[in-house]
């Protein structure tokens, strides 16, 4: 492609593949059908490249190449029916491919106009009736704005992100605003950090252009360092639309007056890596990163930094110090980036879903994007919906939406008739909300409220069986092994944390201990330096809040009511239920389980024991056992 | 003071310091060019020993304590050599409450070693890793570049044999 | 200025002042370990929270600004509590063998513990394994003890620009060690000593040689003589409660005298001959075309310092050895056949403020009598640790002088303990020189005294005109040289001190908690006793010393004669960095 210099040229790239989306947005028929085959982390881990192999392969074989276009996108969010592929015009969806279910496909359907039904989504099949992806429960209660390109468009491909309106808000900021009204908007806007605290970004931005008027250089950063495990929104934006991000950061350097910025990715997202540095170099070649942007003389470029595995960096100035070439350990505050960022010069950090909002609200209007969400927390939200949970995946929610929706609704409920128990949000930095608050409607506030945080949007389901000291001792855990080490309350407060979360799990504790816990918390909360350590305790302070019973079970009892914490738990054979078969003794592990002498009525075998001494608790005995004959508590 | 030093012998060609080199010369005038150079450093070595520090430190002028020091920080850099199989367990929340601390002991004592371990045979390597975005999978490991999902403990042994 | 309120009263403070800095000038000690001032400014320790009203959580007052209007609270129970659980959290994984530590009775954790009265066993559980690393000559790591404070870290790589320890690993895990947890002894870590003197706890001292002293002074066969350099009647008298900047010179003569050495000499005197050497070198290289600018070498850490990091710099280096050195060689040359001794039955001990003292004895070409010229060289900090473990009550000793011939000095020598001193020295004899031997040559060269890390100066002196420049600490040291080498700056002569101010500061000298250092310059301080000892001296320059025109006279002839070079000369050589 050339350089795109005037919007005349935008708009005639824009028109010449609006067509070609189009087929996908509005169903429009021109013959062609589109196979979009979902190209993200989740898909591709579950074989979605084979798939596309096989796919040339057999559009080949039946002469379709002109009829038929493959594309690989990103995630489409439903992540637990991987692979997924979805045929255009029609919008079937086709879930769990399989390279063998690909002749048949390709045969009856590309070939024929017959979707194949049954390597279909099953929801969406109902007698003749086939329904299109947006009319599953799963999207239909979605709102999808930062999310709105994923699988729709070919991410390694700028020519079909321009045709959905790609870099007409950059074209806007530098032609018919100014970088004051670039700020105005977004801060009329509402829209508020999505990766963590939710500072507001019009607020961010306003500092950084105003506090230091001479800087003699200023830096756009963008947070890619998702470290929450258990959320990849950000990582499902880089993947599948990474320039509405590189655009967004070019307002922002717009915006403050940045002429460089950064992205720091994580570098165990190689697809996303991979995608980012095609688009910057497609963006560098259009000119939409370069240094005479729409030939208006704005300058703007941006580099690609790789994180290499530290949650931490995830923290402002610890992201900044690690660019820097450093070991990642954040710095206090103040001064804050806005003053002395990277390389100690004035710099904005926000995260990626933050960027994917801000093209749609600088093309759409404040007022658009207001409209959306609470009175405080405007927009939409995406959320990493995992855990026990039917349909684990991507979901993007105006704000307000309440827990119960998105977990019931949208995900599916939980599997096995199991029961829920918690929801937890914030990652290590939050908390897990209980049944009674499943029906409060999601936003920063609320979730603070209730000892959580809205954090980066992990949202993992838990059911009856997980523990919830198990739940905060996992927590701890992370943040041990993620904790800087550079002030005294992160570095040994946590690991002393950590250790009486094991007394507890041990059955060694006392209530004293849990005491002294509660209070350790409360001071680490007030006194770590930087944002990791002060959230840190938060899964044990929200753990303890609404499962305090769990605790004192541990500690008075001595007993895991959920059955996970293994020093606790005794195995033994129901004797009467037992048909002495033998297999628990033969699987055993630690030789543990022996023959008694007793016979239950109606059994022809003698009943096994399990040796109590010898168990190692390892629940093997139990998943062998096809009589239920075997007890844990 | 235990001197931490690879017990392995560093067996680095003249081609792969040619390439370090290069590397080093394509970064001289990036500011914060340290994490990078140490980022390409590993993928052409495989790991980073002394003798790659010493002549990060040195082409870059910067102490080779501080180098160590920020390959320590990061879970990513490894001072001793990978396996030829490298396993990595994911222990992310989503893969965690379905059950992969219980993969992961599993593989422990399958392979007779702990995690951040090579076994002796310099086959098999095992770590932790946290969250690679495959949730919808989980529990999920990963060997090499092969992503195993939806696992019980009693797949491992099946999955080990693929590569014995 | 800002106004603002601690604890309910009214200030106004400097802009820009942190709330430590704000809450001093109150009156009030808000107790720190992590920080030190300009170099270690990373708010990592906690132990400075206050409260600050609208703060979501509480602060850490050695790195906030304050502003107009701020509500500071510096004593609240959670303020308190906080601080007290840091203590606490601190102690539940330190080696709490207080007892018998180097720092008894001098340790900043300790004293804040026994301030906010820590229950030390509050919080048990893993203890960090750690390793001592003994393998240096000078000094001795003992991580069981490190709070992390980071403090030796700033010294080695900000202070000093070395950067041979640092923090590795990281969370619970992390150590400050050099890389792959090397010895000391492997790594270029140069002996200055800078670590050790801002260490707040136990966890670096020097290696203790006190014991070979009183092993020496016990040994009936062995003749033991003691010298003290310039710097350490500067520091000494701070363990014994004087006020810093106290000169206790005669009570520490009269202190050494009781320990029981058989003669109490004084580097002093050898600092004078070290100028005779290195005037009449620098009047050589100048006047016979010798590689310039000549570099002073009595600062073993600096002499190291080139050597590891700049040796094409070791031509410019003077071939003198360093005034400890030349005291010893002429103890056991000039001195042994004086009193009829073989060199072999003498042990020489130096008093040093510096740890790098201790290398430099065990360096090659440093044994004009056959036998090493010094053979146990002490800290000013071990000479206090001797003078209390034998009972001498030093604040109640009289004045008393050094013993003759090697006891006495002029201005010249004494200002060699602090930067700049060996330059203004040299000057004023190579001045002499220089103008035909004219008394009324300049004695005073001020451009080059004070605390600042490099300085220039150029004199016209006998219708010479010199260009030198006076760097102390390494940083400083390396700024300088790369100017040099990038042909930013040029010089006839310099003077180089590893230790920031020169060894009044130096790495041996009595340890001043950083509550001290923040906020009072002790080189300063210290380097007024110099200043002041030279004043009152009736003469200040090298060459009138009257042993040293005795020493010229009846044996050596003249400086740099064939035998002055075979006694007080030396050579140097490259090192590797690492092992």
């Amino acid at each position: 492609m050339n350089v795109i210099k005037t919007i005349d040229e935008l708009n005639a790239v824009k028109a010449k593949y609006a067509d070609v989306v189009g087929t996908r947005i509005e169903g429009k028929e021109n013959g062609v059908r589109d196979v979009l085959v979902c190209g993200g982390t989740g898909c591709t881990s579950s074989g979605s490249m084979k798939i596309i192999d096989v796919l040339k392969e057999e559009i080949k074989k039946n002469g379709l190449e002109d009829k038929v276009n493959i594309i690989k996108t990103g995630c489409f969010g439903l992540c637990a029916l991987g692979p997924i592929m979805i045929v255009y015009p029609e919008g079937t969806f086709y879930s769990k491919t399989e390279p063998e279910h690909i002749p048949e496909i390709v045969e009856q359907h590309l070939k024929n106009g017959n979707p194949v039904k049954k390597y279909l989504y099953a929801e969406t099949v109902n007698g003749d009736e086939i329904k299109s992806l947006n009319e599953t429960a799963f999207y239909a209660n979605q709102h999808r704005v930062a999310l709105r390109n994923c699988g729709v468009i070919s991410p390694e491909h700028v020519e079909e992100y321009i045709a959905r309106d790609g870099y007409q808000a950059l074209y806007k900021c530098l032609t018919q605003l100014t970088p004051d009204d670039v700020i105005e908007i977004i801060l009329n806007s509402g829209l508020r950090g999505r990766g963590g605290a939710g500072f507001p970004t019009g607020k961010k931005w306003m500092l950084a252009r105003n506090l230091v008027k001479d800087a003699d250089q200023k830096y756009v950063c963008c947070n890619a360092d998702e470290g929450d495990p258990g959320a990849f929104m950000d990582r499902s934006v880089l993947e599948g639309d990474p320039h509405t991000v590189i655009e967004a950061m070019a307002i922002a350097g717009y915006a403050i007056g940045a002429n460089q910025g950064y992205i720091y990715v994580r570098a165990e997202y190689p697809i996303a890596v991979e995608r980012l540095k095609i688009a910057i170099k497609q963006a560098e070649e259009i000119g939409m990163l370069g240094d005479d942007i729409f030939g208006t003389g704005f300058k703007f470029h941006l580099g690609l930094r790789l994180g290499a595995g530290a949650f931490v960096c995830g923290e402002e100035t610890a992201l900044m110090t690690s660019i820097e070439g450093n070991r990642g350990e954040p710095r206090p505050r103040p001064p804050f980036p806005a003053v002395k960022g990277l390389f100690g010069k004035p710099t904005i950090l926000n995260n990626v879903e933050t960027y994917a909002n801000v093209c749609q609200i600088i093309l759409n209007g404040a007022d658009w994007f207001a409209s959306m969400g609470t009175e405080k927390s405007k927009g939409t939200k995406v959320f990493a919906l995992g855990g026990k949970i039917h349909n684990t995946g991507l979901v993007e929610v105006p704000m307000g939406t309440t827990l119960r929706t998105v977990i019931d609704d949208i995900g599916g409920g939980i599997p096995n008739g199991k029961k829920f128990k918690a929801a937890q949000t914030g990652g290590p930095s939050g908390g897990c909300i209980p049944a009674q608050h499943l029906d409060i409607p999601i936003d920063y506030d609320n979730l603070i409220a209730i000892g959580s945080m809205m954090g980066s949007g992990g949202l993992i389901v838990m059911d009856e069986d997980n523990c919830m000291v198990d739940i905060a001792k996992f927590f701890l855990d992370f943040t041990v092994d993620e904790s800087c080490g550079k002030c005294t309350p992160c570095r040994i407060g946590t690991k002393r944390m950590y250790e009486m979360l094991e007394k507890i799990t041990k059955g060694k504790a006392t209530m004293e201990d849990l005491d002294k816990l509660e209070k350790l918390c409360y001071y680490i909360k007030d006194n770590a330096l930087c944002g990791l350590g002060q959230t840190a305790p938060n899964p044990v302070l929200s753990t303890m809040r609404y499962f305090r019973d769990e605790y004192e079970a541990h500690i008075k009892e001595k007993r895991c009511p959920a059955g996970v914490c293994k020093s606790l738990l005794s195995f033994s054979i129901v004797k009467d239920k037992c048909v002495g078969c033998g297999l628990c003794a033969r699987n055993c592990p630690a030789s543990a389980i022996s023959r008694t002498d007793y016979v239950a009525p109606g059994k022809k075998l003698a009943a096994m024991v399990i040796d109590t001494q010898k168990c190692v608790k390892c629940g093997v005995c139990m998943d062998n056992c096809k009589f239920n004959a075997i007890s844990k508590g | 003071m235990a001197f931490k030093k690879s017990a392995i012998p560093f067996s680095g060609t003249p081609k792969q310091e040619e390439q370090l080199r290069e590397v080093i010369n394509r970064h001289k005038d990036d500011p914060g060019a340290l994490m990078p150079v140490l980022q390409e450093a590993q993928e052409i070595y495989g790991y980073l020993p002394i003798e790659v520090q010493q002549m990060i430190a040195d082409a870059m002028e910067i102490p080779l304590e501080k180098v160590y020091g920020v390959v320590t920080f990061y879970a990513q850099f490894s001072i001793n050599p990978k396996g030829k199989y490298k396993i990595s367990v994911c222990l992310g929340t989503a893969c965690y409450v379905k059950g992969s601390g219980n993969l992961y002991t599993k593989l422990q004592e399958k392979l007779g070693i702990s995690g951040g371990e090579i076994t002796p045979d310099g086959k098999f390597s095992l770590d932790a890793c946290r969250c690679i975005g495959a949730c919808g999978l989980a529990p999920v490991l990963t060997i090499n570049e092969d992503v195993y999902g939806r696992l019980t403990p009693d797949d491992i042994d099946t999955i080990l044999a693929k590569y014995n | 200025m800002v106004n603002i309120k601690i604890n309910g009263a009214e200030y106004s403070v400097p802009d820009g002042s942190t709330i430590l800095q704000a809450a001093r000038t109150a009156g009030i000690k808000i107790p720190t370990l992590c920080y030190l001032k300009d170099i270690n400014e990373i708010g990592a320790c906690r132990i400075c929270v206050v409260e600050v009203r609208g703060a979501k959580s509480l602060v850490a007052a050695c790195v906030y600004p304050v502003n107009e209007g701020m509500e500071i609270f510096t004593n609240t129970p959670k303020v308190i509590e906080s601080r007290r659980t840091t203590l606490e959290l601190i102690l539940s994984n330190h080696n709490m063998s207080c007892l018998s530590c180097s720092r008894g009775g001098n340790c900043e954790l300790h004293q804040l513990c026994n301030e906010y009265g820590v229950d030390p066993h509050r919080f048990e559980g893993e203890n960090q394994k750690t390793e001592i690393d003994n393998s240096a000559v000078h000094m001795y790591r003992d991580n069981s003890k490190c709070i992390l404070c980071r403090r030796c870290v700033a010294a080695c790589a900000a202070t000093q620009r070395i950067g041979v320890i640092g923090a590795n690993e990281r969370g619970f895990a992390t150590q400050i060690t050099s890389a792959f947890d090397m010895d000391l002894a492997d790594t270029a870590c140069v002996s200055c000593g800078q670590c050790i003197t801002a260490c707040p706890t136990g966890a670096l001292s020097e290696k203790d040689d006190t014991e070979k002293v009183l092993e020496a002074i016990a040994n009936p066969d062995k003749y033991v003589v003691v010298q003290a350099a310039p710097a350490v009647r500067a520091s000494l008298g701070e363990a014994f409660g004087y006020p810093i900047g106290t000169n206790v010179e005669g009570k520490m003569i009269a202190a050494m005298r009781r320990l029981g050495f058989d003669k109490v000499f004084d580097t002093n005197f050898s600092a004078d001959l070290t100028i005779m050497e290195e005037a009449h070198e620098f009047l050589d290289r100048v006047q016979n075309g010798g590689t310039l600018p000549m570099i002073t070498s009595c600062s073993p850490g600096w002499v190291r310092y080139c050597e590891n990091y700049f040796p094409e710099f070791i031509p410019n280096l003077s071939s003198c050895k360093s005034p400890q050195q030349m005291f010893g060689a002429v103890v056991k040359t000039y001195y042994a056949q004086k009193i009829g001794k073989k060199p072999e039955d003498i042990i020489c001990v130096s008093v040093m403020p510096c740890t790098a003292k201790k290398f430099e004895i065990g360096r090659d070409d440093q044994n004009a009598g056959g036998v090493p010229d010094v053979d146990i060289s002490i800290t000013t900090r071990e000479l206090a640790n001797l003078i209390k473990k034998a009972g001498i009550m030093f604040n109640d000793l009289p004045d008393e002088q050094a013993d003759s011939p090697l006891g006495g000095y002029t201005g010249a020598g004494v200002i060699f303990g602090a930067t700049g001193g060996v330059m203004e020295a040299a000057l004023r004899t190579a001045a002499w020189k220089l103008t035909g031997e004219d008394n009324n040559a300049p004695v005073d060269f001020k451009e080059v005294r004070g605390v600042e890390g490099v300085k220039e100066a150029t004199y016209n002196v006998g219708g010479k005109t010199v260009k030198v420049a006076v760097a102390s600490g390494l940083a400083n040291a390396k700024k300088l040289l790369k100017d040099i080498k990038a042909g930013k700056a040029s010089y006839d002569f310099i003077e180089i001190m590893a230790c920031p101010g020169g060894c009044v500061n130096g790495g041996g000298q009595i340890i001043q908690p950083a509550s001290v250092r923040n906020f009072t310059d002790i080189r300063a301080e210290r380097a007024k006793v110099l200043y002041g000892i030279d004043e009152n001296c009736k003469l200040r320059r090298s060459h009138e010393n009257p042993d040293i025109k005795a020493l010229y006279s009846e044996f050596f002839g003249e400086p740099n004669s064939h035998k002055a070079h075979e006694v007080l000369h030396t050579t140097y050589k490259e090192r590797k960095l690492y092992r």
